[in-house]
């Protein structure tokens, strides 16, 4: 309910957004500063979390220029660092059924992926142990009402830094650029976000950015279901994970699935029959780390472990993950997305 | 019918010889004016009477055997159904539900042990899916096609083979690493809860109705025969009696035996049916009633288990529409909620030792089972999977053999409860066995002897 609000309120804001947009940002230039602000009220967490950030929404909106930008790197501790040392353990809500950047493997039955390296790396630096960490998988819609709700303290789920979130949530540096790409049969006559996709049923994950941008854009498609939001939520179109797109369009249930590039690749390498369709992503979006909103020192501080696992070149952290899992369904990253700070 | 109009001729031949021509005149009179001029006629003399009132009480016995036959046969019609019909598709239908809870519960165990599944879990699974596969063709073809019943066959015939599709998917991509048969296996899941078990749900209530509509029918009272007797045995002792007063003799044999007669199947229907209706209501409280509690226990301790396994395949990938807690769990608790009240209601149903003590038994691995359950949840949210899969799945200590305890406890439970509606249904339908015929042969035999003390009353007259 909350969330459909959020995006309508997000659409009509990018309808005229776009004339008057810059001028309203400058009108409020104390801009970010608004950010500590909405924090100070106090009213995020618990049940309300969600009406209060809705409602925060078109502020931060206004104002969103640079939503990659992020608290400067510190390493320093503070309450939320001190609370995790206390417990001895990182609470980090990840995905399971994401193939090469957060799955459990059957094998081994231990979760891997490029985004598990990063929560191990963070866990290091916070409590000198890399495996000092409880990893909580969380499904795409709950990513936010996880931190809200205190049950992680950081998501690190591809999860896109946008707009919309950064008034929910407080996001380090991006450390992965992505794009959404749809994906379909390889003899499929869609060939990439277009007028192709007309008429037919694309399947996108609940509350994610793909929805997003179909809600937006949907070139006839057909991508909401029928009872979407209630109880009798038939799960066809719209699913609890995006993975669950990937069984919909084996079984010929939908025609087409819109997710980020780097998940498709993960379905992709699990389905050779598919690719990704257009030659490069319809937008460029960022994943970053997500945090509590007003979590500041938790932030800088993955912005500190960031910087070393950029650091080094080719034999960088960053790099040795990425040639590890990503590398064969996204190949030619020459490396890991600039960080942008704040100025203030 | 040859009396002239005025005869009083004692020579007259009497009832049941083959009727003299009729006079011309008569012939040319309508055929019912004719009859009931004669009738007239008859009444007016005690040879007359005698032979109408004895036509008319053989007729009342024969009318009471064939009215006991008719009524006493298509109760025990019903009771034979209750036995050979109803309660084994009532039954079959249980089993049929059961086995497609059981086959999903397996599938979600197997599939949590890894890439190489137990192999008694997938004996099991195959099991489960054979079982319920002969069962519903067994149903389909003692089914109606015109009924509900039908329609839900036909619905879990269609989809049986849509899951187990599904089920080999997961399976055939869990064994290769891949994450997405997670996803195969929650959407398995989600067509045998959404859909399938549903089905089989409807299946069995309408089942189970028949065999309630069965045996309620069974167990109707005969109110047409017993009161036709009463008629019968009635007019047979007025006839006495009059006869007594006329002629102040005591007996008449012909009237005595067929008095005798009468009350034999009066009394036998009474007695016959009274217990008829003892045993097979004892069926139905005692056997029945027990068992669709204890069918529904089970059917929701596969269902738990299910969500439990589910829980730990999922990971929080599908949680409740609030968003607040996981789905699988939730279902899970409500799941035991309702497993704990049905197995209480067994525990008061129960109504001998041999009854009550697996039920205890399911109580007690309920119990244990949920504070099994708690730890491994514990376990699990503190984030150490492989200890919380140990507490489910691994075969000391954990959940997993605490819900093995309750199902066998449950399977014992049913198994008992099965005999005890057999023996009292089989003893109901026992009850009536013969009775329609005896009736029947009795109540011949009851006019005939009617008509031999009649005529030796007319006898007297020539």
């Amino acid at each position: 309910m909350t969330r459909a609000k959020g995006r309508g309120t997000r659409g009509g804001l990018r309808g005229w957004g776009g004339v008057t947009g810059m001028a309203v940002a400058c009108a409020v230039t104390a801009s970010l500063t608004l950010l500590p602000l909405a924090h100070g009220d106090g009213t995020f967490g618990g049940q309300s979390a969600g009406h209060s950030s809705a409602s925060t929404v078109p502020t931060v909106a206004e104002e969103c220029e640079d939503p990659e930008a992020s608290l400067p790197a510190r390493d320093a501790d503070g309450p939320n660092i001190q609370k995790i040392r206390k417990r001895g353990k990182l609470i980090a809500g990840v995905d399971q059924n994401s193939f090469q950047w957060g799955y459990r493997n059957p094998e081994s039955r231990t979760l891997e992926g490029f985004d598990i390296d990063l929560v191990h790396a963070i866990a290091e630096d916070i409590l000198g142990d890399r495996d000092a960490v409880i990893f909580r998988a969380i499904p795409t819609n709950q990513r936010i009402a996880a931190l809200e709700n205190d049950k992680v303290d950081v998501v690190v789920r591809t999860m896109t830094i946008n707009c919309r979130r950064i008034g929910q949530v407080a996001f380090s540096t991006a450390y992965f650029q992505a794009g959404q790409q749809v994906l379909a049969p390889k003899a499929s006559t869609i060939d990439g976000y277009n007028e192709s996709l007309k008429g037919k049923r694309v399947c996108t994950a609940e509350g994610s950015t793909a929805y997003d941008a179909l809600k937006e854009k949907s070139f006839g498609a057909v991508y909401e279901d029928e009872h979407d939001g209630t109880g009798q939520d038939e799960d066809l179109l719209t699913v609890p994970n995006q993975l669950d797109c990937l069984v919909r369009l084996q079984l010929g249930e939908v025609d087409a699935i819109v997710t980020d590039n780097a998940l498709a690749a993960g379905q992709a390498a699990q389905d050779p029959a598919v690719e990704l369709k257009g030659d490069k992503p319809f937008t460029t979006e960022y994943y970053g780390v997500a945090a509590k909103l007003g979590a500041d020192d938790l932030v800088a501080r993955v912005n500190h472990v960031l910087e070393d696992y950029r650091r080094g070149g080719a034999d960088s952290p960053w790099m040795t993950s990425y040639r590890t899992w990503l590398a064969t369904g996204l190949p030619g990253i020459p490396g890991p997305p600039a960080p942008r700070y704040r100025s203030n | 019918m040859t009396y002239p109009p005025s005869g009083t001729a004692p020579r007259e031949p009497g009832p049941g010889r083959p009727s003299a021509p009729v006079t011309v005149p008569a012939q040319r009179r309508g055929v019912g004016a004719e009859a009931a001029a004669r009738l007239r006629a008859a009444a007016t003399t005690e040879p007359g009477r005698l032979q109408i009132y004895g036509a008319v009480l053989a007729l009342l016995v024969v009318v009471f055997g064939a009215v006991t036959y008719l009524e006493i046969a298509a109760r025990a019609s019903s009771a034979d159904d209750v036995v050979t019909r109803s309660q084994p598709l009532s039954a079959d239908a249980a089993s049929i539900y059961r086995s497609l809870a059981d086959a999903d519960t397996m599938a979600a165990s197997g599939f949590l042990a890894g890439a190489q599944e137990p192999s008694e879990v997938l004996a099991r699974y195959d099991a489960d899916i054979e079982e319920a596969s002969r069962l519903l063709v067994d149903a389909a073809a003692s089914t109606d096609p015109a009924t509900a019943s039908h329609k839900e066959i036909t619905t879990l015939s269609r989809l049986l083979p849509v899951y187990t599709g599904l089920v080999e998917r997961a399976r055939a991509n869990n064994r290769q690493g891949l994450p997405l048969g997670g996803a195969y296996l929650r959407y398995a899941n989600q067509k045998m809860t959404g859909e399938l078990l549903p089905a089989a749900e409807r299946l069995y209530t309408a089942e189970t109705g028949r065999l309630a509509t069965d045996s309620a029918d069974a167990r109707r009272f005969p109110f047409l025969s017993l009161g036709a007797g009463i008629v019968a045995l009635g007019a047979l002792v007025w006839m006495q009696r009059r006869n007594y007063r006329r002629t102040n003799r005591v007996f008449n044999h012909g009237l005595l035996a067929a008095t005798a007669a009468a009350t034999v199947v009066l009394l036998w229907l009474a007695v016959g049916h009274t217990v008829a209706r003892a045993e097979l209501r004892g069926a139905m409280a005692h056997g029945q009633e027990s068992l669709d509690v204890l069918n529904k226990a089970r059917i929701n301790s596969l269902k738990a288990r299910a969500n439990e396994n589910l829980t730990l395949v999922a990971r929080g990938a599908v949680l409740t529409p609030d968003g607040t807690r996981d789905q699988y769990e939730t279902d899970y608790g409500t799941g035991m909620k309702e497993l704990g009240a049905q197995l209480e209601e067994a525990r008061e149903l129960a109504d001998d030792a041999r009854g009550s003590k697996p039920v205890k038994d399911a109580i007690d691995g309920v119990s244990t089972w949920q504070d099994r359950h708690r730890k491994a949840r514990t376990t699990d949210d503190r984030g150490d999977y492989d200890s919380a899969l140990q507490q489910v799945i691994g075969p000391e200590g954990s959940t997993g053999e605490s819900f093995e305890r309750v199902d066998d406890a449950l399977e014992r439970a049913l198994a008992h409860e099965q005999d005890e509606f057999d023996t009292a249904a089989q003893d109901g339908r026992g009850a009536l066995g013969g009775l329609p015929f005896g009736a029947a042969a009795l109540a011949v035999l009851g006019a005939v002897a009617v008509i031999v003390g009649v005529n030796r009353r007319l006898s007297e007259y020539r």
